[in-house]
């Protein structure tokens, strides 16, 4: 059976802002795709440990030390927005 | 001096090496080929979304400059080379193939174009690409669709297809992509290219843009196997700046390659040979291709993956997971597309992710983001993680008793635009054969095999041990080599008529 998703609660914590139309349809080919993805619970995995990288490595360390980055002018030069040699926002508070 | 087989951008990067070296070609005349074909082709293929015309013809000066004065050259040197434009070019406009990512110029290069530029490889340009490399079609390109040079209506595969339509073209001698989940070696099969995933971690996934970074390989597109191993060898080994890079350092992939594969014990992926949806002519070209290796000496049985049923559920959902975790880093702050509207920093952040991504990069966000969300966790995410280590035991086992393991690429030929894009899950199945090297990390290659009788390419899958990228390429070269097939699409001879 196809999985039933609370598209909007899914939206908001995926910071979309999404029109009727495309709730509609994710709504739907979600749950066609999820049905599908459900196959994976299907495998007796119990005592199986996961993978998260098909060659791990841990605790890859290098020397600290210091080197040359980007200059303020670089990092700020593809920003929608700059003040003051900052990234501008629209308000993030709300105002009294 | 290159009446006998045409255009010199239609030539191995070997045979033009070896010109350059002689001084029979230049890197300028190289560069002019190149352009030449994409004037004469590219608005009917759309493969490339920027050209980098100046800067190429500049390095190709220095190039010819530096042979003028008898300095030794990288192998290299001069090829024109394509990039997939989600590898970031320091200066050079790289877009993902996405709205939201139009503006954006990368203040640094990904570690693989750094390594080429250094080499004085000339880039011809950036090739378009499904969305965020999300796609087995290229129709997810925010720009336009890419087009196979094989069949015109058909689509040349994805998401790297506009590299691999590029090399099949003869609009750059060779090309990068990533392969996520077979985006590399199916489009190569599509265009009837080489295209070579190594092992993970091989290359440096420094500088480009992440899609889902357990599964992201940087791979080649080529125009023989000879190439691959030459085009891997200069861009491989260690990267302090990936924490995922290998800790081997580079080495000579030529090495050894024609040494033959007598004795080679060779497993053939039964199950996926025979599986619904297989077109006959794929497997008989595939088949046909078994017996060849059997001919030169290798021995052939059947062998299985028992879990690679479930490879593509698993993929489907650590793949989008690890998008939606990647791609948060949109919110029109920092870089790129930012919405005009929103009252807040919250609103502009949904709007500008709104407007600014396509269809299926909203899709995967969103599969993504449910299956990591409390409650969920467990029951997809986790359990994901746990088929793909069952994977990774079937492949293990399998090379307890074979040195490689063979299937096709791509269960079909090239399809028609627009015959999938509306159905993810039909789409998502035309990668089922490459997704298992992806979870396992294991090198895989697609070297191409025949035409079918459509007249479109069918390619073959050689898949190798973790870190045995040395015998997968050498299986591939005497493929190839006692195939002896020359590939040129039919929009190639029409123009030279």
């Amino acid at each position: 059976m196809p999985v039933d998703i609370d598209v909007d609660h899914v939206a908001r914590l995926a910071r979309l802002a999404l029109t009727p139309e495309e709730k509609e349809r994710f709504r739907v080919q979600l749950g066609l795709i999820l049905e599908h993805a459900e196959k994976v619970r299907e495998v007796v995995a119990g005592d199986v440990s996961p993978t998260a990288h098909p060659v791990p490595r841990s605790n890859v360390f290098r020397e600290d030390d210091p080197e040359p980055s980007l200059s303020n002018e670089e990092a700020l030069a593809g920003a929608p927005q700059v003040e003051a040699g900052r990234f501008r926002v629209p308000r993030i508070v709300e105002q009294e | 001096m290159s009446e006998a087989t045409g255009e010199l951008c239609d030539r191995s990067a070997f045979e033009l090496a070896a010109l350059l070296r002689s001084r029979e070609a230049s890197a300028s005349e190289l560069v002019d080929s190149a352009y030449r074909r994409i004037a004469e082709v590219d608005d009917r293929l759309s493969a490339f979304l920027l050209l980098n015309e100046e800067d190429a013809r500049n390095t190709a000066a220095r190039v010819d400059d530096d042979l003028g004065r008898g300095v030794y050259s990288p192998a290299v040197a001069g090829i024109p080379l394509a990039l997939k434009d989600v590898l970031c070019t320091k200066g050079i406009r790289t877009t993902a193939g996405s709205k939201i990512l139009e503006p954006y110029i990368p203040p640094y290069s990904c570690t693989p174009w750094e390594r080429l530029a250094a080499s004085r490889s000339v880039l011809v340009g950036k090739t378009n690409c499904d969305e965020f490399a999300m796609g087995s079609s290229n129709e997810n390109s925010a720009f336009r669709p890419v087009r196979n040079p094989w069949n015109l209506e058909t689509v040349p595969g994805g998401s790297s297809g506009g590299s691999a339509a590029a090399v099949a073209a003869g609009e750059a001698v060779w090309a990068l992509g990533t392969d996520t989940g077979g985006s590399v070696r199916q489009p190569a099969a599509l265009c009837g290219v080489v295209g070579m995933k190594p092992t993970y971690g091989r290359i440096s996934r420094y500088g480009l843009i992440a899609f889902a970074s357990s599964l992201d390989h940087v791979a080649t597109f080529t125009r023989d196997v000879r190439d691959a191993a030459t085009l891997l060898s200069a861009i491989a080994g260690h990267d302090p700046r990936d924490a995922t890079s290998l800790p081997e350092g580079p080495r000579d992939y030529t090495e050894g390659l024609e040494g033959g594969i007598r004795g080679l014990r060779i497993g053939v992926i039964e199950g996926w040979l025979e599986m619904d949806g297989v077109q006959p002519a794929v497997r008989d070209s595939v088949r046909a291709a078994i017996d060849r290796l059997e001919r030169l000496g290798a021995s052939v049985e059947p062998a299985e993956l028992p879990h690679a049923d479930y490879a593509l559920s698993a993929y489907y959902l650590i793949a989008p997971a690890e998008c939606s975790s990647n791609l948060a880093r949109y919110d029109g702050v920092r870089y790129g597309y930012r919405s005009e509207d929103g009252e807040d920093v919250v609103q502009m952040n949904m709007r500008t992710r709104g407007e600014g991504f396509g269809d299926e990069v909203k899709r995967r966000i969103m599969l993504g983001t449910y299956s990591l969300s409390a409650g969920y966790y467990e029951a997809y995410y986790g359990q994901a993680q746990k088929v793909r280590t069952l994977v990774i035991r079937d492949y293990e086992r399998a090379f307890e008793r074979f040195d490689l393991l063979v299937s096709p690429t791509s269960p079909t030929t090239a399809f028609r635009l627009g015959e999938k894009s509306g159905d993810p899950l039909a789409m998502y199945l035309s990668d089922i054969f490459t997704i298992p090297s992806n979870l396992s990390g294991t090198p895989a290659i697609s070297v191409p095999c025949g035409l079918a009788p459509d007249g479109l390419p069918v390619g073959f899958q050689i898949m190798g041990r973790l870190r045995d990228e040395a015998t997968v390429l050498r299986v591939g070269r005497a493929l190839e080599q006692d195939l002896g097939l020359i590939l040129r699409p039919p929009l190639l001879d029409a123009l030279a008529a």
